[in-house]
């Protein structure tokens, strides 16, 4: 197999120059979401601490700053999740498909 | 005492690991020799030199040893991920500190845990399909070999000499405190061991020695903090409640308190943190061991699962020894502080929880851990040393299979004496700065070079090594004059760089550097580079041409 023109002819392919710009909008949406998300907790944490120390409930125990913090966690895990479930299903059935047309 | 605090916190927040090698730096008091812990650990042993033989005879080529043949499914090496990040340290620094200072324990954990989804979208799929033993393949994919070879081997080499040191002392101290065995006898023996898993078993047995550690860890873990729930009826109002009521700094534990002080240090951790992650040769060397792309991602997936998993675990694990050790004379010494440091409460939390057999369990469990991550390390270094320079630069990609595996062994085992011996040296040094090293210089030399070669297609061999070797420099040369170097190891009265990690800065210059140097070099060499970025770049995104798993 002659790699190197197989690539080219990929990479002239518009459906696989429409693979990458989709990839990689949805890759760099979910980042910005988790560092805007994880750099803006720091920040009320260096800025404004009280906040997260404010009861969630008038005389209650527990403060924003516990669902907040599992809330991180757990949008770890989701943002991961959606991205496997698409990357994984949609993007590497066109990647599939890109590949066994430039190989014919 | 507040800035006492500050200072305090802010060491801790380096890592982990340096969390332990901070606290366990000290002299440390020999336990009586516990051996319960140790029947469980010879189990342990015995059972994982089984799996080592079995991989042993598996191991028939360099793509059998360094990456287990592309055999590993997505699930097991997010499990083996996991068991990287889940150090004995980890385990013991983070529920010490959700014990000492509480809600900075999560923040804490959070940090460690935000870079993993960033690994996912930007970097596993494009690594797994350029990649084959070492992320220097991805590096130096279109890029000059000898020398990209050359330089991120020494940013690999840096970063596992350090990481290994600050293991290899605070697994020393921590076995003198759980089994009462000598720190010589404890540092040789993991030592050994080390080498045994590497040498005969390669990656295939490492991992399996890290899944079965992160199955125990977790198991463990999940039983203490079930038993702590139990103990208040499952109801985390009346755990929350009853840790304030009983904490020195009441309320305060709900809340931020010193960890992120000024806004720039925060920064710059975090980055460290982040992108020190995407660094690191042991844990980007994991993403060759999988069959394709898809299981790269899947292994992401679940290995954030089972990491944000363990550090709730921890979380909870920290409150539970407030309201179960805290209380108990048992675990406290004649000045009403904790036997053995506040690195301990985990453990002791799992004698309150579990009696003496459960004891032993965790102890056990703890020791696995710190084995199963030096061997990582090890078989990181080897790779680095065997595959890139020898076989690469040495014999410029001619070295037979043979050749090449006879010099990873002989690697492999130099490592293992160098490690016995930088361990036992650095007995009584200060090693706090160790860890936050290392992820500063994966993550402003490793990570920039790594980054840059398969996103940016103007990236040429005079930027990387310029921009790389800056970055590896900088980082370097900060953390020597900040204040964890130059005032609490070197004893200077005031550090001339005041923040104590200098990945923001170091991060800058590497990429300015490497941007600068790169869009300069009109040489005929750097024109041949850019063009090799379209095949490279149709390969990052397809994996067409990608090696894929060996049959066996």
């Amino acid at each position: 197999m002659n790699n190197e023109n197989v690539y080219r002819q990929i990479y002239a392919n518009p459906r696989f120059q429409e693979l990458v710009a989709k990839r990689g909008r949805f890759a760099w949406l979910l980042a910005i979401i988790m560092l805007v998300a994880y750099y803006a907790f720091i920040l009320v944490i260096a800025f404004d601490p009280k906040l997260l120390g404010a009861p969630l409930s008038e005389g209650g125990i527990i403060t924003w700053g516990i669902p907040a913090g599992l809330g991180l966690i757990f949008l770890s895990f989701i943002l991961t999740g959606i991205y496997v479930q698409r990357a994984n299903g949609e993007f590497d059935r066109i990647t599939q498909e890109i590949i066994n047309e430039a190989q014919k | 005492m507040i800035s006492r605090f500050l200072t305090a916190a802010a060491l801790m927040a380096a890592s982990p690991m340096l969390l332990a090698g901070e606290a366990l730096t000290g002299a440390v008091q020999k336990q009586p020799t516990n051996w319960t812990a140790i029947i469980m650990f010879v189990v342990f042993i015995v059972f994982t030199m089984g799996i080592t033989k079995w991989a042993a005879k598996r191991n028939t080529s360099t793509a059998d040893y360094y990456t287990a043949g592309g055999s590993i499914t997505g699930f097991q090496n997010g499990l083996a991920i996991a068991g990287d990040y889940m150090s004995a340290a980890s385990f013991l620094g983070i529920s010490a500190l959700v014990f000492t200072s509480g809600y900075d324990g999560l923040i804490y954990s959070i940090g460690f845990l935000v870079g993993w989804p960033l690994i996912l979208f930007l970097m596993a799929e494009r690594l797994r399909n350029l990649g084959k033993f070492t992320f220097s393949d991805v590096a130096s994919y279109r890029l000059g070999q000898t020398p990209i070879r050359v330089l991120s081997a020494c940013g690999s080499l840096v970063v596992v000499a350090f990481y290994l040191i600050a293991q290899m002392v605070g697994a020393g101290k921590l076995i003198q405190l759980l089994f009462g065995l000598d720190y010589m006898v404890a540092v040789i023996l993991v030592g050994v061991l080390m080498v045994c898993y590497v040498m005969f078993g390669g990656m295939l047995a490492t991992t399996w020695v890290q899944i079965i550690k992160a199955v125990l860890l977790l198991s463990g873990a999940s039983f203490m903090a079930i038993m702590v729930l139990v103990s208040v009826n499952f109801d985390f109002s009346k755990l929350f409640a009853d840790a304030v009521a009983l904490h020195a700094k009441k309320e305060a534990i709900m809340a931020p308190g010193g960890l992120v002080s000024d806004p720039i240090s925060a920064i710059s951790l975090g980055m460290a943190l982040m992108f020190g992650t995407a660094g690191l040769p042991h844990i980007l060397m994991r993403f060759f061991t999988v069959s394709d792309a898809k299981e790269a991602r899947k292994s992401v997936f679940y290995a954030t699962g089972f990491i944000g998993y363990f550090y709730i675990l921890t979380f909870i694990i920290g409150f539970g020894a407030i309201l179960l050790v805290s209380t108990n004379a048992e675990f406290k010494d004649a000045t009403g502080a904790i036997v053995g440091g506040t690195n301990m409460v985990a453990i002791h939390l799992a004698k309150a929880v579990g009696g003496n057999l459960f004891l032993g369990f965790i102890s056990a469990v703890a020791f696995a851990t710190i084995l199963a991550v030096v061997a990582g390390l090890a078989l990181a270094g080897a790779s680095a040393v065997a595959h890139d320079l020898y076989a690469c630069v040495i014999k410029q990609g001619k070295a037979t299979e043979e050749q090449e595996m006879k010099v990873t062994k002989r690697t492999t085992l130099a490592l293992g004496v160098l490690a016995i011996v930088l361990g036992i040296a650095f007995e009584n040094q200060n090693i706090a700065f160790m860890v936050g090293l290392a992820f500063s210089v994966a993550a402003s030399c490793n990570f920039p070079i790594l980054f840059l070669s398969m996103y940016w297609k103007n990236l040429t061999t005079r930027g990387a090594l310029i921009g790389g070797a800056l970055g590896l420099a900088t980082a370097l040369l900060l953390t020597i004059l900040s204040p964890t170097v130059w005032v609490d190891v070197l004893h200077f009265k005031e550090a001339i760089f005041p923040y104590k990690y200098p990945a923001l800065f170091a991060m800058i210059a590497s990429f300015a550097g490497l941007w600068f140097f790169s869009i300069t070099d009109k040489s005929k060499s750097a024109a041949e580079e850019r063009e090799r970025f379209f095949p490279q770049f149709v390969r990052s995104q397809t994996g067409l041409g990608a090696t894929g798993a060996v049959a066996h």
